[in-house]
């Protein structure tokens, strides 16, 4: 008896349950009139707000929240249009500013001709710095032009799978000699810091050109204003592309897609100025004037060659006394060359 | 040929994450990677919405006009592939895509990042369709099969639709029409220039 209420009773509260069950959800129901998407989200509203739309998503990648971000457009048309005109631009205009300039000035000459006497402007030490950071700087130059006039020069000419090997040696080569460039970026900036401080002698070289256009050579210390502005354009300039190309080399440590966009324009335009700008230290060092790559080459120039272009060098006053100013005044324009 | 393309009707996901489980599984695509996410909006607010987004095999693609070695191509059903043998794995990819699609195996080491990775929509890669290497380099290529993606293949809301342009934005149009409603069709405006007119 007892077991047949208890199963009358269960039955019961079964049915009971099943009523309620049918009963709540009509009266939970949302009035038909209500618009479920009133205040949703839409997609055209949030690329007008934000020009990004960014979520919260279930996977560790902070950034694959982002789903769209149109401006990655506009790095596009930077990397594509604008950095192409840069690079060619700079590149191109300073090689063809070289050719007429050589062609119509030609080299400059040591005029008073060699004295035979040589001097030491740059230690071993100085030169293994300036060649060190020079091999990497070239190398550096290559691979990265590589990376945006590579696809339309070179790939052509050696097809897709050769220029693929190739691309991958140079960014490795262009990743780990960021190394030892940055060390001698650094090393230049302290070793010749104290003779490249801007002083009232360069406005008076500027003034007068540098004596680059003419025969004039207007009086400099160690370092004249032209090479001043190279110490400078290495210093700011190295320190331009070395931090910027750290931030691409480590993408998305503490940075964000925008960050890598900018790291990437400063990189890929202060780079192609950089190369310009060497273009032309390399042309005044190397074919512009008569002497100039022996300071760097052996360490060592004329004293003729010093006397011209840096008259206020203390090292000449150095020489002068050790040799005489009288002997050295008489014998220059007599010697020749060696 | 047709013009294939993605549709995520948001207005239907309902955040399962099942289309991301099912496009892991179908390409093996290895542990860190995603090639499709789904992204919740104002998550926890009125009117919040979650899109499933993965390459949108943009027309005149971002990723290829940036990619240094031009390592990228467009099939003729307009899905945007590319060769990780030419990869040389810059990052420049993912700099200049709108929708976070191309994935690294790896972070960062000096910049070396490994071979870039993105939803192929299932369709492998260069290598002869179906081989052993296009499946281990690519995934699977469903669409050599005759299949579509099998993300939306297997959508339980069929909130992410795949196929040919034409057909998938009609569906949408109906949908939005039917119900009176919809939050458009996330990233045609940005990938074709053109979005589903509702």
């Amino acid at each position: 008896m007892a077991i047949l209420s208890a199963r009358i009773q269960l039955l019961v509260a079964a049915i009971l349950f099943l009523v309620c069950a049918a009963v709540t959800p009509l009266a939970a129901q949302q009035p038909t009139s209500v618009n479920p998407t009133a205040e949703a989200v839409k997609e055209q509203q949030l690329l007008q707000q934000l020009n990004r739309i960014q979520g919260l998503g279930s996977i560790p990648d902070v950034k694959s929240y982002v789903i769209e971000q149109p401006q990655g457009r506009e790095w596009r048309q930077f990397h594509e249009v604008w950095l192409h005109w840069i690079g060619a631009i700079a590149v191109l205009g300073m090689l063809a500013v070289l050719i007429v300039f050589y062609l119509t000035r030609g080299m400059v000459r040591i005029e008073a001709g060699r004295s035979g006497i040589n001097i030491v402007r740059f230690n071993a030490f100085e030169r293994f710095v300036h060649w060190m950071t020079a091999t990497c700087f070239v190398i550096l130059a290559l691979s990265g032009l590589n990376i945006t006039f590579g696809k339309d020069m070179l790939l052509p000419l050696i097809g897709p799978s050769a220029f693929s090997s190739w691309s991958l040696t140079a960014k490795y080569a262009h990743d780990y000699l960021s190394f030892p460039f940055a060390l001698g970026v650094m090393l230049i900036f302290f070793m010749w810091l104290a003779g490249n401080i801007p002083n009232r002698v360069d406005i008076e070289w500027l003034k007068r050109g540098g004596g680059i256009v003419g025969k004039d050579h207007p009086p400099a210390y160690r370092f004249n204003a032209g090479q001043k502005a190279i110490f400078w354009i290495v210093v700011i300039g190295g320190a331009a592309v070395a931090v910027s190309g750290y931030v691409l080399m480590f993408p998305f440590y503490g940075t964000t897609i925008a960050d890598m966009q900018l790291a990437q324009i400063v990189h890929g335009v202060v780079a192609v100025l950089f190369v310009a700008a060497m273009l032309g230290h390399i042309y005044i060092g190397t074919i512009g004037m008569e002497g100039a790559f022996e300071a760097m080459g052996q360490g060592t120039v004329d004293f003729n060659w010093a006397k011209e272009h840096h008259s206020l060098w203390p090292k000449l006053k150095e020489q002068n006394l050790r040799t005489g100013p009288g002997e050295l005044r008489g014998k220059p324009s007599a010697t020749p060359a060696e | 040929m047709a013009r294939m393309k993605f549709l995520c009707d948001a207005d239907r996901c309902i955040e399962c994450n099942a289309c991301v489980t099912a496009c892991k599984n179908e390409n093996e695509v290895p542990w860190g990677i995603n090639r499709r996410r789904v992204v919740t909006i104002n998550d926890g607010k009125p009117g919040e919405r979650s899109v499933s987004m993965a390459c949108m095999h943009c027309t005149d693609a971002p990723c290829a006009a940036v990619c240094p070695v031009n390592c990228f191509y467009t099939t003729a059903d307009g899905v945007v592939l590319h060769s990780k043998d030419l990869c040389i794995g810059c990052g420049y990819c993912f700099y200049a895509c709108p929708f976070g699609a191309p994935q690294y195996p790896r972070v960062g080491n000096f910049g070396s990042r490994g071979k870039m990775d993105k939803c192929t929509y299932c369709t492998g890669g260069p290598e002869a369709d179906n081989s052993l290497m296009e499946y281990e380099k690519y995934g699977a290529n469903r669409l050599a099969q005759g299949k579509l993606p099998l993300c939306a293949e297997m959508c339980s809301t069929k909130s992410l639709l795949a196929g040919d342009s034409e057909i998938i934005a009609q569906i949408y149009k109906d949908r939005v029409a039917k119900r009176g409603y919809g939050s458009g069709a996330w990233g045609w405006q940005t990938a074709y220039r053109e979005t589903v007119a509702t």
